[in-house]
């Protein structure tokens, strides 16, 4: 507790510095910022704060409701994640049939896409700290993927979820790695976008573990050598548990039966799968056509209502079924999850239709459509920003 | 046990970031011992709205001394509540807590608990326990103050010829009264045992104002370790009455020569502060920094541990990202965006968004 605490604490005084004096608790109820986002430039500040109010409205009615099956719905899916867990790595340890290893990594896979997101990044937004149980808990879990999950909590609930889409303050807009915005400027090896692109998919928790070291900002001193130190040995000790286990430890028990090297292809194939699908969900997350982007003059002085304004025309979500909702760890109501990050996320269902109700009434749009859709046009953000150009 | 823990270790490296223990207790829950758990084996209704519940501790629990109390976790609609509960079984035995139904959670416990049910569990603690060596004792209770007490009397009575124990217990009723028929039967067979039940309905409150009734029932009662467990007032008065005696024994025969000092050894239900639900703030208390700030209704106790130069985590501030979550000590909070107050010891609240609502410790 109190090595996280003071982690935590040193790195928020050293980047978020004065900004964070602006925000003292809940933000202001009214009011407005210096520039309204050009959607919803037709509401006035009265719409907006009511709007807010409505909002708020549909978080209380789940907060009232939230309750026991709440609670059983997590710890089943904890326990059908822990069963296909376990029945992918034991399949695989048979790996020379070759029926058992593609069961074996279709289970495991399965298993590593639910753990990272219907419950590794949903525990990790304290969605179900409510519960007051230490084994399911924002402060205790730690998940299957390379980056330390504390390291995660500051970059994405703290920086990413506070600071959404805005250009120069929100680092998730291209992870600094791809030009996602035709604000940030183009130079020559932003030629390479695709490629960087392409690569990154299949190893996406390498890159999000190297992104959350936050080397520019290191760079650039606004975090200290202590800090990095601690991170780079904190992510140190999980890479290689994390490698031991899938590319040693699994390996090395197959080899009883011979099936050493088909246990590999297995855990590799496992972790790649997830990540090229991790990749892409995330990416359907505020890339795709019709999620905008922020300047910094949006966010001064922003009341509740236009934080709200900003998560909803920030975010696209994803159509689909309910086994997609479940693989997308609910990710696929990317707008509910950006209004409400701390919700179980088995309730964003319920909330959607009443968001997007209030989207229509108010005038501002609601970005979704189905997964392959949604792909292809963060895909094409992609190619197209890898050329020099303002926005069209 | 060693090695035990040795394959566990070995285990690990093919559960990371679980441990084995995580796994297997897909199949059996009490084998975390990162968290303690207990089965509840029986359960054994007393009086109308109090009942025995007998559970056995999974690994991490520590044999209970008679009389002691622990903390026990029950799941209301899905969110853990913890209880301090005095075992009521004798010391060598599987532990068992007496509940009378008065709230929410002891509701709960004594309405709805059934043999196979999963309890979460905090070892034992507690100094109200026997003496160390054998001493002639006087042991007053009132209502469910009898729990520990009969811990005492179930270890020390059938197992010690040389006990001299005396029982005063106040009840409203018979019926009222826990553990009645028991106490009669042990006071029957062993001689070494006496009780006294008082029944409030028909005699009104035991009176510790003056000496006389005490004297009445228990005429040796100066003589004997004296242990008293009830509600606030009754212990109020006993320990009143108690010390104006020792006050004047000291008087009377004064200096290091004077017999047994004539004590009493209490026990309170109620020793967790209780904060006011006001809207006016109060006093919050950083415990491990040790500071102490008065603070308003509306300002988030982060701001107000900062500007007391305490070193509080701290993230988004604006009650999404989780990163400020401090436990609870005592008192209880506000939280800014829905006016809602809440919080009881232990838990872990939001600073960023929560203002003190009365006197408010945080484990910080």
């Amino acid at each position: 507790m109190t090595a996280i605490s003071d982690r935590t604490a040193a790195k928020s005084t050293s980047i978020n510095g004065e900004a964070a004096k602006h925000r003292p608790g809940a933000l202001a109820s009214s009011g407005s910022p210096l520039v309204r986002p050009p959607a919803a430039a037709h509401l006035s500040d009265e719409q907006v704060a009511e709007m807010g109010r409505e909002l708020d409205a549909i978080r209380d009615d789940i907060l009232a409701k939230r309750g026991a099956s709440d609670a059983a719905y997590i710890r089943r899916v904890i326990k059908i994640q822990r069963g296909l867990e376990i029945s992918g790595r034991a399949a695989l340890l048979m790996g020379r049939n070759k029926g058992a290893w593609v069961a074996g990594t279709t289970l495991l896979s399965l298993a590593k896409i639910l753990e990272n997101m219907e419950i590794g990044h949903n525990i990790l937004h304290g969605q179900w700290d409510w519960m007051r149980d230490p084994d399911i808990h924002s402060t205790t879990w730690e998940w299957d993927f390379v980056t330390p999950a504390r390291s995660w909590q500051h970059t994405h609930n703290d920086l990413h979820h506070r600071w959404t889409n805005v250009v120069g303050r929100d680092n998730d807009v291209g992870y600094n790695l791809l030009r996602m915005d035709a604000d940030q400027p183009w130079k020559p090896h932003n030629l390479g976008n695709p490629l960087y692109n392409a690569i990154l998919a299949p190893i996406f928790e390498w890159g999000i573990a190297i992104y959350d070291l936050e080397l520019a900002d290191y760079q650039e001193g606004k975090k200290s050598k202590e800090a990095m130190k601690r991170d780079l040995k904190a992510l140190g000790i999980k890479a290689i548990k994390q490698f031991t286990k899938d590319y040693a430890a699994t390996p090395a028990v197959a080899m009883l039966t011979g099936s050493g090297k088909q246990a590999l292809y297995g855990t590799l194939t496992a972790n790649a799968v997830r990540n090229v699908w991790a990749h892409a969900v995330i990416f359907c997350g505020h890339f795709p056509e019709g999620a905008d982007t922020f300047t910094e003059e949006m966010v001064e002085g922003e009341t509740r209502g236009d934080w709200y304004v900003r998560q909803m025309i920030g975010s696209a979500n994803i159509s689909g079924s309910k086994f997609m909702h479940l693989m997308t760890g609910n990710l696929s109501h990317q707008i509910e999850h950006h209004l409400f990050p701390d919700l179980p996320s088995n309730r964003y269902a319920e909330v959607a239709p009443k968001v997007q109700e209030i989207c229509k009434r108010y005038g501002l749009p609601y970005t979704t459509g189905p997964l392959l859709k949604q792909v292809g046009s963060s895909w094409a953000k992609v190619f197209k920003l890898a050329l020099p150009g303002k926005k069209s | 046990m060693i090695r035990l823990r040795k394959l566990a270790r070995a285990a690990s490296v093919l559960t990371t970031p679980l441990a084995p223990e995580d796994v297997l207790a897909l199949f059996n829950p009490v084998f975390s011992a990162r968290q303690l758990r207990g089965v509840v084996t029986k359960v054994v209704p007393e009086t109308a709205d109090s009942a025995t519940i007998f559970f056995h501790p999974g690994r991490g629990w520590k044999a209970h001394k008679a009389g002691q109390w622990a903390r026990i976790g029950v799941e209301l609609d899905g969110v853990r509540h913890w209880r301090s509960y005095s075992l009521s079984a004798p010391a060598g035995q599987d532990p068992a807590i007496t509940v009378s139904d008065v709230g929410a959670v002891s509701g709960v416990l004594v309405r709805q608990t059934k043999p196979g049910d999963v309890l979460f569990l905090a070892p034992p603690q507690g100094d109200f326990v026997l003496p160390e060596h054998p001493r002639p004792l006087l042991m007053l209770t009132a209502g469910s103050g009898i729990t520990p007490v009969m811990s005492m009397v179930r270890t020390l009575v059938p197992h010690r010829p040389d006990a001299d124990v005396v029982l005063i217990h106040s009840a409203r009723t018979p019926q009222d009264s826990i553990f009645h028929e028991e106490l009669s039967e042990l006071a029957d067979q062993f001689p070494n045992f006496r009780v006294t039940h008082w029944y409030t309905g028909e005699r009104g409150r035991l009176d510790f104002g003056s000496t006389t009734q005490l004297e009445e029932l228990c005429p040796d009662w100066r003589q004997r370790a004296a242990y008293a467990c009830g509600p606030e007032e009754f212990l109020d008065d006993a320990e009143a009455l108690w010390s104006s005696e020792a006050a004047a024994h000291e008087k009377a025969a004064p200096g290091p020569f004077a017999a047994d000092p004539i004590n009493l050894i209490i026990e309170r239900f109620n020793t967790s502060l209780v904060g006011g639900a006001g809207h006016d703030g109060g006093l919050v208390t950083f415990e491990t920094s040790d500071r102490e700030v008065e603070a308003d209704g509306n300002t988030p106790l982060l701001d107000v541990g900062e500007d007391a130069g305490v070193l509080m985590p701290s993230g988004c501030r604006m009650g999404i990202c989780h990163s400020c979550l401090l436990p609870l000590r005592a008192g209880q909070v506000r939280d800014l965006r829905t006016g809602e107050v809440h919080g009881e010891p232990g838990q872990l609240i939001q600073t960023c968004v929560s203002a003190a609502a009365g006197p408010v410790n945080l484990e910080i």
